[in-house]
C-alpha cells in the first residue's frame, strides 16, 4: 500500500461547498415547491436565491480550475472497463473482489463515475443553472417589452427545474451510498476530507477480461 | 511527508468560510425602509392654507330660501366653475366610452343597472338623493341647467347639510343653507362619505371597503385615513382638476383611463426587496395590502329579491341579525351580510363590459352585471381583489332580459313595488320608463357583480404573507389557473417520475447494502 494525495485543497473545498450548497438548495427548493414547511416560504426563497448565486460563483471557479489544471480530462468518457465496473457493483463487491480500475491522481474516476459526472456537468447542472436564472429573471424581458426574448410562462422553466432537482437528489442518495464502497467503508470519505488515500500497489494484480475478475498474482496480504 | 498529509486547520477554515458566506448573504438581502414613504409623509404633513374665509363674503350674508340661490351665489364669484360641473360624472352620471363589441356608448348610473337596488329608471326621486344636483325626478331632468347644481353636498363643512330621503336631491327642509354656504371648503371625508359610504341603501352595503368606520379608523383599519396614520382626506388621492375627480369604479366604468392607483404616490417599485417589486408586474398592490374587506362593519354579500313581498298581517316587516343588519325586508327580500371577508381575485386590465338594459341573457347561467377583462397573458392585466356581490333579481322570462322595476313611489297605488308589492306592475312601469319591452312574465335570475376593493389598506405588517397564495391547498389564487404559481402548482408527470426516481434510488441502495452485509458475514470478505 502507498499513500497518495488524490484531492488537493481546492478540489476538496469545491466538493464540500458544492455538496453543502446543493443540499441546502434542495431543502429550500422543495419548500418553495410546496413539499414541506421549514424555513418559511419567504426565507426559503431568499436563501434559495442567495445560495444559487454562491453556487454559480463556485461553478465559475471550478470551471477555471478544471481547465487550468487539465482536470477536465478526468471526465472524458471511456468504455474501457465500463463493463467490469458494472460487474463489480453487481457481483464482485459481494465477493470482496478488488476494484477493477486503478485510481491515482491522473485518473480518479472509474468509468461509471466518468459518465455520471460528465452527465451532471454538461446536462443537469447547466439545465439547473439556466432554468434557475430564467426563474429568477424571466419577468424582466416581458416588462421591458422585449417580446423576442420574453418567456410568457414560468411553467416550462419551473417544471424543468423541478425535474433537474429530483435527478440531483437521486444522485445524492446513490452518491452517499457509493462512498462506502471504497477500499474500506470510510476510505473514500477520508480521502475527500484529508485529500489522502491509501492505494494498493497493484503491480501484482491483473484484470482478466474473460472472467472479469481481478486476479492476484502473488499471494500477498498487505496491511497498513 | 507524513506531517503534511492533512492540515487540521482546514476544517475550521472551511466552517468559517461557510459562516462568512451565510452572514454576507443575509446582509445583502437585509430590508431597508423605502425612501418614497418618507417623502410622502413629509408631503402630506403640510396643512392646507385657506385663502378665502367664506364667512366674510357679503354675497353669503343671506338667508337663502332655495338651494339654487346658494348655487347662484357661488357662481357669482366662481364664474366658470359651473361649466366644469356640467361636464363632470358627479353631475352627468354618465360617461362616453368605447367598449369592444358595443362601440361608443354611454355608461353610468344614469343607464346601467346593478344587482342591489337595480337602477334609477322610474326611481329617480329616491336614487338622486345622491346626485350632485336638485330636482332630478324623472328622465326629463335638464342636464344643462347649472342652477340645479348642488355645490354644498361636496363643499359644505358645517356638518348639518343633509339631502332629504326621496327628495330628488333637495336638502332637508331643516337645513340652514346660510350656515352651510358660509362653511364651504375643500371636500372632507364626511362630504364624500355622505353618498359613497351609504350607497345601496345603508352603510357599507355596496363597497365593503368604503364605510363610516373610515371616519374613526385606526391604522389597522385604514392606514391612509386613520387618525393615527396618514389622516388623509379622500381628495388627497382622488385629486380633482376642474372638478374632474381622479379614479372611478368599475360598476359604472369601462375604459382604462383616468384611473386612480397606488403607484401614483408610491411609485412602481415601492418595496425594498426586489422580489416583492417583481410581483407588481402581475399583482396589484391591493391584492397583498388589503387582505380583507368589511373590517369593521358587515357588507352585503347576497341579495335575494325573489324572497321579497312576504307580509305579516298585511304589513311589511324586517328581520335583523345580532349586529343589527337587515337580513330580511319585505320590500327588498333576504340578505346575507359578512364581516372580515377574504376578497376573490381576478385578472384585470382596466377595461370592463357591463350588462346593458335590453341584453338578452341565458337564465340558466349566472349573469355578470359587470365583467372585468384580463388574463395572465394580457400585459396590462394584474391580479386584483374584488368583492363579488351575488343576487337573484327580477328577469323577463320571455324576452330574456333583466328587468328594471319601479321600486320607489311616494304612496300606495302608484305601482312602486316598495308600496304595492306587485312585481308585475313594477316591472311594467319600470321597463316603460327605460324604453324597454316587458312581456308580462317575470321570474328571477342569478347575477353577480364584481367590485374592485381599493380602500381600507392595512399597514405593511398586515399584508398577505407568501403562503396565502404560494401553497398547495387553500391558495387565495386557487381560481386563477391560467399560469404557473410556484408553491401552488406542479407538473403531475414530473412529480411521478421524480418520486419514482427517489424511491428506486433508496430501494436500490438498501438492497445493495443489505446484500453486502450478508455477503461480508457469510464469506468474511472485506467490507
Amino acid at each position: 500500500m502507498k499513500s497518495v494525495k488524490i484531492y488537493n485543497r481546492f478540489e476538496r473545498f469545491w466538493h464540500w461547498m458544492q455538496a453543502a450548497l446543493i443540499i441546502f438548495l434542495a431543502m429550500t427548493g422543495l419548500e418553495i415547491h410546496g413539499s414541506f414547511t421549514f424555513f418559511g416560504y419567504e426565507q426559503a426563497v431568499r436563501y434559495h436565491s442567495t445560495a444559487a448565486v454562491f453556487l454559480m460563483i463556485l461553478i465559475v471557479f471550478a470551471i477555471f480550475w478544471h481547465f487550468t489544471t487539465g482536470n477536465w480530462k478526468q471526465y472524458l468518457p471511456t468504455f474501457e472497463n465500463l463493463r467490469a465496473q458494472i460487474d463489480f457493483y453487481l457481483t464482485g463487491i459481494f465477493r470482496g473482489a478488488a476494484h477493477p480500475v486503478k485510481r491515482d491522481v491522473l485518473s480518479k474516476l472509474n468509468p461509471i463515475q466518468r459518465l455520471v459526472y460528465l452527465g451532471l456537468k454538461i446536462l443537469v447542472i447547466p439545465i439547473m443553472v439556466s432554468s434557475g436564472l430564467l426563474y429568477m429573471y424571466y419577468r424582466y424581458p416581458q416588462r421591458e417589452g422585449m417580446v423576442g426574448i420574453g418567456i410568457f410562462e414560468l411553467k416550462s422553466v419551473a417544471v424543468l427545474h423541478t425535474l433537474g432537482a429530483y435527478i440531483l437528489i437521486a444522485f445524492i442518495i446513490t452518491h452517499l451510498y457509493l462512498i462506502t464502497t471504497g477500499q474500506t467503508v470510510g476510505s473514500n470519505l477520508k480521502a475527500m476530507i484529508t485529500g489522502w488515500e491509501d492505494i494498493e500497489d497493484d503491480d501484482d494484480k491483473v484484470y482478466n477480461p474473460k472472467t472479469t475478475e481481478i486476479e492476484v498474482k502473488a499471494d500477498e496480504t498487505t496491511t497498513n | 511527508m507524513k506531517n503534511n498529509r492533512f492540515n487540521p486547520l482546514g476544517v475550521p477554515i472551511f466552517i468559517g468560510a461557510m459562516l462568512v458566506i451565510a452572514v454576507v448573504g443575509q446582509l445583502i438581502t437585509q430590508q431597508r425602509e423605502s425612501d418614497s414613504l418618507e417623502r410622502l409623509k413629509i408631503q402630506y404633513a403640510k396643512p392646507h392654507q385657506v385663502a378665502v374665509d367664506h364667512q366674510k363674503l357679503p354675497e353669503l350674508q343671506v338667508n337663502f330660501k332655495a338651494p339654487q340661490d346658494v348655487t347662484r351665489a357661488c357662481v357669482s364669484c366662481h364664474t366658470e366653475r359651473h361649466k366644469e360641473l356640467l361636464n363632470s360624472s358627479h353631475w352627468k352620471w354618465a360617461r362616453e366610452v368605447y367598449i369592444p363589441g358595443r362601440g361608443v356608448t354611454i355608461v353610468g348610473k344614469k343607464n346601467m343597472i346593478n344587482n342591489f337596488c337595480i337602477g334609477i329608471g322610474s326611481n329617480e326621486v329616491s336614487c338622486t338623493r345622491c346626485h350632485a344636483g336638485y330636482g332630478w325626478e324623472d328622465a326629463s331632468f335638464d342636464f344643462k341647467n347649472w342652477e340645479n347644481i348642488d355645490c354644498l353636498v361636496c363643499h359644505d363643512n358645517s356638518g348639518q347639510y343633509l339631502k332629504s330621503r326621496g327628495g330628488a336631491g333637495y336638502p332637508d327642509s331643516q337645513t340652514d343653507l346660510r350656515l352651510a354656504a358660509q362653511s364651504v371648503a375643500l371636500p372632507t371625508r364626511d362630504n364624500c362619505g355622505s353618498c359613497h359610504f351609504y350607497s345601496g341603501g345603508g352603510n357599507n352595503v355596496k363597497h365593503g371597503d368604503l364605510e363610516e368606520a373610515i371616519l374613526t379608523a385606526d391604522r389597522n383599519v385604514d392606514v391612509h385615513m386613520a387618525f393615527d396614520g396618514g389622516n388623509l382626506e379622500c381628495i388627497a388621492c382622488h385629486e380633482a382638476e376642474n372638478h374632474r375627480m381622479l379614479g372611478k369604479l368599475y360598476s359604472v366604468s369601462s375604459m382604462n383611463r383616468n384611473r386612480m392607483n397606488c403607484e401614483k404616490c408610491h411609485g412602481d417599485f415601492p418595496h425594498s426587496q426586489n422580489i416583492l417589486n417583481e410581483h407588481t408586474i402581475k399583482v396589484a398592490c391591493q391584492t397583498c395590502h388589503i387582505p380583507e374587506f368589511a373590517k369593521v362593519n358587515a357588507t352585503k354579500m347576497y341579495w335575494d329579491w325573489s324572497q321579497a313581498g312576504k307580509l305579516k298581517d298585511g304589513k311589511a316587516y324586517s328581520e335583523e341579525d345580532e349586529d343589527g343588519n337587515d337580513i330580511y325586508l319585505s320590500i327588498k327580500g333576504a340578505f346575507k351580510w359578512e364581516k372580515h371577508v377574504k376578497p376573490e381575485y381576478v385578472w384585470f386590465n382596466g377595461t370592463a363590459d357591463h350588462y346593458f338594459l335590453g341584453d338578452k341573457v341565458d337564465k340558466t347561467k349566472t349573469v355578470k352585471m359587470n365583467s372585468l377583462n384580463g388574463d395572465y397573458r394580457d400585459r396590462d392585466a394584474k391580479i386584483i381583489p374584488v368583492k363579488v356581490h351575488r343576487s337573484k333579481q327580477i328577469y323577463d322570462c320571455c324576452n330574456k332580459t333583466i328587468i328594471q322595476p319601479k321600486l320607489y313611489a311616494e304612496e300606495k297605488g302608484r305601482g312602486g313595488y316598495w308600496k304595492d308589492f306587485d312585481w308585475n306592475i313594477a316591472a311594467k312601469l319600470g321597463m316603460e320608463a327605460v324604453n324597454e319591452a316587458y312581456s308580462g312574465k317575470y321570474c328571477f335570475v342569478k347575477t353577480e357583480m364584481s367590485w374592485p376593493v381599493n380602500h381600507m389598506v392595512s399597514p405593511k405588517e398586515g399584508a398577505l404573507t407568501c403562503t396565502e397564495c404560494h401553497t398547495r391547498t387553500g391558495s387565495r389564487l386557487a381560481s386563477l389557473t391560467d399560469f404557473y404559481l410556484p408553491g401552488r402548482d406542479s407538473n403531475r408527470f414530473v412529480e411521478i417520475i421524480g418520486k419514482i426516481l427517489l424511491i428506486l434510488s433508496v430501494i436500490g441502495v438498501l438492497i445493495h447494502a443489505l446484500m453486502r452485509i450478508i455477503a461480508s458475514k457469510k464469506g468474511g470478505a472485506q467490507s
